[in-house]
C-alpha cells in the first residue's frame, strides 16, 4: 500500500496519505458521531508507515470544524506521528486555521503543548 | 385537542429558529446541521459567530445522540428514546436548549461535572481541556467528557441546567447554552 486516500463527506474529512512521499493531509470537517471507527484505518496505516518512514514526514491539517470526539482521535494520530518523529523521520505538522478562527488556532496550540513534534501554525485567508 | 397555536406562539415569543422533538438519529443531526448552516448563511451571520454556533450545536446534539444510547441500554429504553432541542436567536445572541431523560442514578455524576466546568475560568478551562484530552478515557460515546468543557470554553458562558424529577427512575435534564459575540480577551 503506497497511498491511503478517502474522500470527504459532510461529517468526515478527506484524508490523503502518500506513504512513499511521506505526506499526510487531513482536510475538511471532522464531526462524525463515531470517530474511533473513522480514524482507525489512518492510525493503522501510520503504524505500517512507522517501520519504513521517509527521512522527512509532512503533515497538513486543515480542518474547518472538528468535534470533541474527533479531538481524541486526532491526538492519537499525532501520538503516532510523535513516535515516528522519535524514530528518526523529521515530522512537521502544519496546522491550518482561517484568519478569524481563534478557536481553531487555540486547538492547534493545545496539541502543540501536548505533542513533542514541531508544529507550524499556518493562517489561511478566507 | 393539542393547542397548536399555543405551541407556535410560545416558540414565536421565544424567537425559536428551529425546534425538534423525537428520536435523535445520525441522519437527523446531519440534516439539522445543514439547515442551521443555511439559515446562518441566509441571515449573513458573521463567519466567526457562525463557526462558534455550529461547533456548539454539534457538541450539544451529539451529547443528546450519545445519551439516548445510555437510556436505550437501560430498562427504561422503550418509552423515552426521544429528546427535544430548540435553537433561538434574539438580536445577536443565540440560545440552544436541549432536554432529555436521564436515569436518576446518573444525575450526581453529571451535576458534578457541570459544576466543575462552571467553576473554572477561561485559562483553567483550557488546562482542564488539555488534561482530559490527554489523559481521559476515550469511549465510543464520544470525547469522554470533553464536550461540556469545549462548549464552556468556546462560548465563555456558564452552562445553565436543571433536573426535573419525573419518577423514582428518571428525571428530565435540560441544558441552556448561550452563544454571544465574544468579548476580546
Amino acid at each position: 500500500m503506497d497511498k491511503y486516500a478517502i474522500e470527504g463527506t459532510p461529517k468526515t474529512p478527506s484524508i490523503s496519505f502518500d506513504l512513499n512521499g511521506g505526506v499526510l493531509e487531513i482536510k475538511g470537517r471532522s464531526i462524525p458521531e463515531n470517530s474511533i471507527e473513522f480514524y482507525k484505518p489512518l492510525v493503522d496505516s501510520l503504524d505500517k508507515y512507522s517501520s519504513s518512514a521517509k527521512p522527512a514526514t509532512t503533515v497538513n491539517v486543515q480542518l474547518e470544524y472538528f468535534n470533541t470526539s474527533s479531538s481524541k482521535c486526532i491526538l492519537d494520530v499525532f501520538k503516532k506521528l510523535e513516535g515516528i518523529h522519535k524514530g528518526g523521520s523529521a515530522v512537521t505538522i502544519n496546522w491550518h486555521y482561517e484568519e478569524d478562527d481563534e478557536d481553531m488556532l487555540e486547538a492547534g496550540e493545545d496539541y502543540q503543548a501536548i505533542i513533542n513534534v514541531p508544529f507550524k501554525m499556518v493562517m489561511v485567508n478566507e | 385537542m393539542v393547542d397548536v397555536f399555543d405551541i407556535y406562539d410560545k416558540m414565536e415569543r421565544n424567537n425559536i429558529l428551529l425546534s425538534f422533538k423525537g428520536e435523535i438519529t445520525s441522519d437527523l443531526l446531519t440534516s439539522i446541521l445543514q439547515i442551521m448552516e443555511n439559515k446562518m448563511d441566509n441571515m449573513q451571520e458573521e463567519p466567526k459567530m457562525k463557526k462558534k454556533v455550529y461547533n456548539v450545536l454539534v457538541e450539544c446534539l451529539q451529547n443528546l445522540y450519545h445519551h439516548l444510547d445510555d437510556m436505550a441500554d437501560s430498562d427504561q429504553g422503550d418509552k423515552i428514546r426521544s429528546a427535544i432541542f430548540m435553537i433561538g436567536k434574539l438580536e445577536t445572541k443565540y440560545s440552544i436548549f436541549t432536554g432529555n431523560y436521564i436515569l436518576n442514578e446518573n444525575i450526581k455524576g453529571l451535576k458534578t461535572r457541570l459544576d466543575e466546568v462552571n467553576s473554572l475560568n477561561k485559562e483553567e478551562l483550557k488546562e482542564y481541556y488539555k488534561k482530559v484530552l490527554n489523559n481521559g478515557e476515550m469511549s465510543l460515546k464520544g470525547g469522554g467528557g470533553l464536550g461540556m468543557i469545549d462548549i464552556a470554553r468556546k462560548t465563555g458562558e456558564k452552562l445553565e441546567y436543571n433536573f426535573l424529577e419525573i419518577d423514582n427512575k428518571v428525571s428530565f435534564f435540560t441544558l441552556n447554552i448561550k452563544v454571544t459575540q465574544q468579548q476580546q480577551n
